[in-house]
């Protein structure tokens, strides 16, 4: 029996937890199922940072699924292959690392807001929705993205659905997620046939070589759908409406999970599909590039204005995901090295921010035992560390220097200056900054409860949340301080993964 | 109680046709039309005959409830543990040739696909249960500690 080598690491991230789900169901209810579902997590974060390691070095892995890679004197793989490059590998460490941060979170927030007796279920969805959104960003060939996506869509709804206890609204935000997420999946497959049946392939490296030159109304059709029904499992504008709900009534450990990694995951899609898969050759990239600037711009000013008029704090945290998702869209849409690099790092950032500020508010749900703003009246003397890591983190969602929101906005204000788009750049930096204040505004709005407003006097003595839930979520307070001062982590992987992308758009290097 | 008697003849009839038909398509899965997704389903299928001729209690004593999260689990674990299996012995995930790696005709293959396949079957037959006991077996009032 051979140990498996340096050579299967890029299976193991998918492979771990695969493996894992269904034994987790088999625990007892308690303490064993979230200790697994912890280890596991670890475990997966370390395989992800040795492939980011080995993709800095040495470039990008391929691995053949089953053996079936290219047959001698071809080029393009048989079967089914992982294919990780700089973008994905960043993302699959985001994913990993933001899980190994909230499983260990998770213990007290689900002991509370969960019955008992399902918590193996609950961390056996939580798993297999961790390996769907690791294999959407791992694989290569296209279906496989589809699959892996309705893998960690469908558990997704099933974990949602799990915050019935508390709030039974959580079963109609389930719903709607899942009947506006399968016709998202749908639309999303019908794309891939149209472009198979338009190829012969589905492998995306082997699609952009045979998509080259190709455009014709079914071609142009595909990618509409790809586009569309990303779109919605991405909450783009006017498809979002599934989302505000979905996070809000979830409960508070999965909306940190899902608000920090699935919507990032689609991001990645998004990219990968327009540059890998169509790249500049394919005329049609203009007309998206276009929406999308429109659409992102939509998003941050229309998602933030209705955030600031929330009266549940998970719900506008969920509007201002959709706005900050109006960023990353608009830095795609400068179709630059700088621009994509500018979304990157944007979706890593704003994973870490909406991580620790979720967190931040299901310690609030824990102890005071809702998330309206009344709850937060008053908190910082009620809880200050909770409120001081929400108010950290609140200042990295505005942008504010010393902490990675900062460099977000730079980033992507920098990239604006250099794009000739149907926007003036100007006018794209002032409405970037326009829409911070916003955000300013809504924050505010929460600093202002925590800190100036009275402890309410009938209010019962709370004490602070558990250690274990502090420590992780100030883990991730510090982390949005650490990358602002850490950009090599973030901008360098960023760049050179946004110019790898675009190379194979151009159509030089990258392809079979 | 003599009331379907020719249905629930008619069912005792049918049962062992099912399964051994759905034990025909799963093992003949890995040559022709067929494999674990169709057979589980064929599977389940005769015991969903079952409950509608002798009532959902009768079938919940031939196939208790509890023993089918067992089954999942050993269904996922066979499809990925093959995987694994073929990782241990150093070769990529699922590459089954090195099952047999002597074989002329891929012997191998044959034998990896069965096992995947019989995985999928156990898989896919014990969570279409699950899903007929929940909807079949639903009580009229769910209780607050079922959310």
């Amino acid at each position: 029996m051979a140990i498996p080598g340096l050579e299967q690491l890029p299976v193991l991230p998918v492979v771990i937890p695969l493996v894992a789900a269904p034994l987790t169901l088999l625990m007892k209810p308690g303490r064993a199922p979230w200790a697994w579902a912890t280890l596991v997590s670890w475990v997966t974060f370390v395989t992800t940072l040795l492939l980011l390691e080995g993709v800095w070095v040495n470039g990008p892995i391929e691995y053949a699924m089953g053996g079936w890679g290219a047959p001698d004197g071809m080029t393009a793989p048989l079967g089914i292959t992982y294919y990780i490059d700089l973008a994905n590998a960043l993302v699959l460490t985001l994913v990993a690392g933001i899980a190994s941060v909230v499983f260990p979170y998770a213990y007290y927030s689900v002991e509370s807001e969960i019955d008992h007796r399902q918590t193996p279920a609950f961390y056996t969805a939580l798993l297999i929705c961790f390996t769907g959104l690791l294999g959407v960003t791992i694989t290569g060939d296209a279906f496989n993205v589809f699959v892996f996506l309705e893998i960690s869509s469908l558990s997704t709804y099933a974990l949602v659905a799990m915050g019935a206890r508390n709030d039974r609204r959580a079963l109609t935000a389930s719903f709607n997620y899942l009947v506006m997420g399968t016709i998202g999946a749908t639309f999303f497959v019908i794309g891939i046939g149209l472009l198979y049946q338009a190829t012969g392939t589905l492998n995306m490296l082997d699609l952009h070589q045979q998509l080259m030159g190709q455009s014709n109304r079914m071609v142009e059709a595909g990618f509409a759908f790809i586009i569309t029904g990303i779109g919605l499992k991405l909450a783009m504008v006017p498809l979002h409406l599934w989302l505000p709900n979905a996070y809000c009534y979830a409960p508070s450990a999965i909306s940190a999970f899902l608000a920090a990694t699935a919507t990032k995951v689609q991001v990645y899609i998004i990219l990968r599909f327009m540059f890998t898969v169509f790249g500049f050759e394919f005329a049609f990239l203009d007309v998206a590039l276009n929406a999308f600037i429109i659409l992102g711009i939509a998003g941050m000013f229309y998602a933030s204005f209705v955030a600031v008029f929330r009266d549940n704090v998970k719900q506008m945290l969920a509007y201002s995901s959709i706005a900050q998702i109006g960023y990353m869209l608009l830095g795609i849409s400068f179709g630059t090295v700088d621009g994509v690099a500018a979304s990157l790092i944007h979706v890593f950032n704003h994973a870490l921010m909406k991580a620790a500020l979720f967190m931040g508010v299901g310690c609030v749900v824990l102890r005071i035992g809702y998330s309206n703003f009344s709850a937060f009246n008053g908190l910082a003397k009620r809880m200050p560390w909770t409120a001081w890591g929400l108010i950290i983190s609140g200042l990295s969602l505005v942008g504010v220097p010393l902490t990675v929101g900062f460099i977000s906005k730079w980033k992507l204000m920098e990239a604006a200056f250099q794009t000739q788009t149907i926007i003036p750049p100007l006018l794209i930096v002032l409405l970037i900054g326009a829409s911070s204040l916003l955000a300013a505004i809504y924050i505010g709005r929460l600093a202002y409860a925590m800190l100036l407003q009275p402890v309410p006097e009938d209010a019962e003595p709370v004490k602070e949340a558990p250690h274990l839930m502090r420590i992780t979520m100030w883990i991730m307070v510090l982390a949005n301080i650490w990358f602002f001062f850490q950009t090599d982590v973030t901008v360098g992987v960023a760049t050179r993964a946004a110019q790898a992308l675009l190379d194979t758009g151009l159509g030089y290097g990258g392809a079979y | 109680m003599m009331a379907h008697l020719i249905l629930r003849v008619t069912i005792k009839l049918l049962f062992a046709p099912i399964i051994i038909f759905a034990l025909y398509v799963q093992f003949h899965g890995d040559y022709g039309p067929g494999g674990g997704f169709q057979a589980g389903v064929i599977f389940a299928a005769a015991f969903v005959l079952h409950a509608l001729g002798f009532g959902i209690d009768e079938t919940k004593k031939v196939l208790p409830p509890k023993v089918l999260p067992w089954l999942m689990v050993i269904g996922v674990l066979f499809y990925a543990g093959t995987g694994v299996a073929t990782l241990l012995l150093g070769e990529n995930f699922l590459d089954y040739d090195i099952l047999q790696p002597d074989s002329h005709h891929h012997a191998g293959q044959h034998i990896g696909i069965i096992l995947v396949e019989l995985g999928v079957g156990i898989a896919v037959a014990s969570t279409m249960l699950t899903i007929f006991y929940h909807f079949a077996g639903r009580e009229p009032e769910i209780r607050d500690e079922d959310w």
